[in-house]
């Protein structure tokens, strides 16, 4: 089954309604949620969903007052920095990291839940969630 | 039968010698047998890229006009030693920024110049007779230099011990990110293309035989810091000129939570003379094994979970206890197998000529840890003894009573059986007060999860406890739980007041 990720962002009075309950209530939609980060100022929620229901649940999320973003890319990998040490491999919970049959990493980004942990454990910065690959300093 | 290295030299300049990778000899010597492997194969190359952090360059600026004896020298913020005379500097991998700290150090400095870019030096002097000038600032690249050699106190590990973490949370290591409950296991080194593994008695590898170091030809010095060839654990000292090197084998990396480290290629190729050498070169990833230690000790002894070959580490999974858990390493193993591969070809297009050591490395030595003169404190030196326990049925207002009596923050919580259970601050006691609903006794309002930590506990590693949880006290406990003191941090500043006044 093809599935599309969402990012849901929430504010904090919004955090106290149950939003997702509701959408899985009144949609139908199994929503598998991935990761959720829910403190006293806002919370942010990423959910995966059946790629033919994402249009229903992103407008009934954004109905009940929360932003939600489809997100299409996972973790990206600058190649010019990677030396294909395999840091990344065993700290990521998705499995998103493996070894080709050369010992080249490969990444699988569709399984990609954006937690962070491999960017701060790449030891050559070569790992970004969003957003253009920089240039570096010097 | 033997085979001279001058043979074996001469094969390579006529473009006849047979070369093979450390990963192809194994096969070769199990199809052909020993004798026949000697007869066909002439040189078995090694290679492998990982973090090597005693790793450095001298690097020579030139004079200036007027000449400056450099005492202080900064490379984009990165002090260097200066320590060498006028205008010499050595750039230490790990020597971290002033200004950047861990995102730009002495490693970036090396991949910057190698890779062609400009660098910033600032030096100071108190200027003498003969050297006057007192700062100098200027740009530089690495042509610039009349000399930048790398110069490399310890490269190529024989093995290195794989690690794990059972502590419950994620620790950041030299060995990466571990996570908690031996959630993962992180390994180093390239196992059966390892340099040292193939030649343990280092018959082939010493003084002043041909290597491959960043890309680079370049020589072993000699035998490496901590080099302790008894327990396999040999290394090697490497130099090499920077000018040749190259960036795909020279990189900069950064720890997170460890700091700055270099990734180095590094190989040496291996003339095949004799049955012995044949058969050391032999070697295969399941004969060489290695313990996995639990970093979550902070100890230099840690204890291993148990042994693992490096065919099971490359297998990308192990079971500990009945469980899976994957692994993955620190080095590059593909880039491992470029300079196995790089090495390869040169000594195929005759761009290098083999020699035995001048000088051997011994093989035999045992590395020791550091004397230590000064007493290293421990928790039983600085705890109080001097606290009032409270049992768990208490009332509020006896605990209440009890902190104004002893004048503490801290009261250990303890069972019939005199056990820690929990503890009370005064401030779970203000609080009680401000909002009783129904709580009346101690157990009510106590802090379930504490801290601890034990007599023999170095105060440093009881400080860490201290700042990682944000607390101002421990409790002392002995092997049965049972309180035998508190560790407050008053009396750790009374400790560091002692420090510092001797």
């Amino acid at each position: 089954m093809v599935t599309l990720k969402l990012l849901v962002s929430v504010s904090r009075k919004q955090g106290k309604y149950p939003i997702i309950a509701q959408v899985v209530k009144e949609t139908g939609v199994l929503v598998n949620v991935e990761r959720a980060m829910i403190d006293s100022h806002e919370g942010e929620l990423l959910i995966d969903v059946p790629d033919d229901s994402c249009e229903l649940v992103r407008q009934k999320i954004a109905g009940l007052g929360a932003s939600v973003r489809i997100l299409d890319r996972g973790i990206r990998i600058d190649t010019r920095e990677c030396v294909d040490c395999g840091a990344c491999i065993s700290i990521c919970p998705q499995e998103v990291f493996s070894f080709g049959d050369d010992w080249g990493i490969l990444v699988e980004e569709e399984k990609c839940v954006i937690c962070g942990k491999c960017v701060i454990a790449c030891p050559h910065s070569a790992l970004f969630l969003s957003g253009e690959i920089p240039e570096r300093p010097f | 039968m033997k085979k001279s290295i001058d043979l074996i030299n001469e094969r390579i300049r006529d473009g006849n010698a047979h070369v093979v990778t450390a990963e192809e000899m194994p096969l070769i010597v199990t199809e052909l047998g020993e004798e026949e492997a000697l007869k066909e194969v002439d040189v078995v190359t090694t290679g492998t890229f990982g973090a090597m952090c005693s790793s450095g360059a001298f690097l020579n600026f030139g004079h200036a006009e007027p000449p400056i004896r450099m005492e202080r020298v900064w490379l984009n913020d990165v002090e260097v030693f200066a320590g060498l005379a006028a205008v010499d500097a050595y750039v230490g991998a790990t020597q971290q920024s002033t200004t950047q700290q861990s995102v730009y150090g002495g490693a970036h400095i090396l991949e910057d110049l190698i890779g062609g870019k400009s660098i910033e030096l600032r030096a100071i002097s108190h200027g003498t007779d003969c050297y006057p000038r007192r700062t100098i600032t200027t740009q530089l690249v690495l042509d610039d230099m009349n000399q930048a050699i790398m110069v490399n106190p310890r490269n190529a590990y024989q093995r290195y011990n794989a690690a794990t973490n059972t502590t419950d949370r994620t620790l950041h290591t030299y060995m990466g990110m571990l996570l908690p409950h031996g959630g993962n296991i992180a390994y180093s080194g390239s196992g059966v293309l390892n340099p040292i593994s193939n030649d343990p008695k280092f018959r082939l590898i010493g003084s002043g035989v041909p290597i491959f170091l960043g890309g680079a030809i370049g020589t072993v010095v000699g035998e490496g810091t901590q080099h302790s060839p008894a327990g396999a654990f040999g290394t090697l000292m490497t130099c090499g000129d920077m000018k040749q090197m190259s960036n795909t084998f020279v990189r900069a990396a950064t720890m997170h939570g460890y700091g700055v480290t270099l990734y180095l290629g590094v190989g040496v190729p291996l003339p095949i003379i004799d049955i012995e050498s044949v058969r050391s070169t032999a070697v295969t990833d399941r004969d060489i094994s290695v313990d996995i230690l639990d970093y979550g000790v902070p100890s230099s002894n840690r204890p291993s979970i148990r042994k693992v070959t490096y065919e099971e580490l490359k297998s990308g999974m192990i079971t500990i206890n009945g469980e899976d858990v994957r692994t993955s390493p620190l080095s590059s193993l593909k880039r491992a197998r470029i300079v196995a591969d790089t090495l390869k070809d040169w000594v195929k297009a005759g761009k290098m000529q083999l020699t035995l050591p001048a000088v051997r490395i011994n093989p035999d030595k045992a590395g020791k840890p550091m004397r230590e003169t000064a007493h290293v404190p421990r928790v039983i030196d600085i705890m109080d003894r001097r606290f009032i326990p409270i049992d768990e049925e208490s009332p509020i207002k006896v605990a209440a009573e009890t902190l104004l009596k002893d004048e503490t923050n801290h009261l250990p919580v303890v069972n019939k059986k005199g056990q820690l259970v929990g503890i009370v601050t005064t401030y779970d006691v203000s609080k009680a007060v401000a909002r009783p609903g129904n709580k009346t006794c101690v157990r009510d309002i106590m802090t379930k999860k504490v801290i601890t930590t034990n007599p023999d506990e170095a105060v440093d590693v009881a400080i860490q406890k201290l700042e990682r949880h944000n607390i101002s006290a421990l409790a002392v406990v002995d092997r049965e739980n049972k309180v035998v003191a508190m560790l407050t941090a008053i009396a750790l500043g009374k400790l560091f007041e002692q420090r510092w006044s001797r």
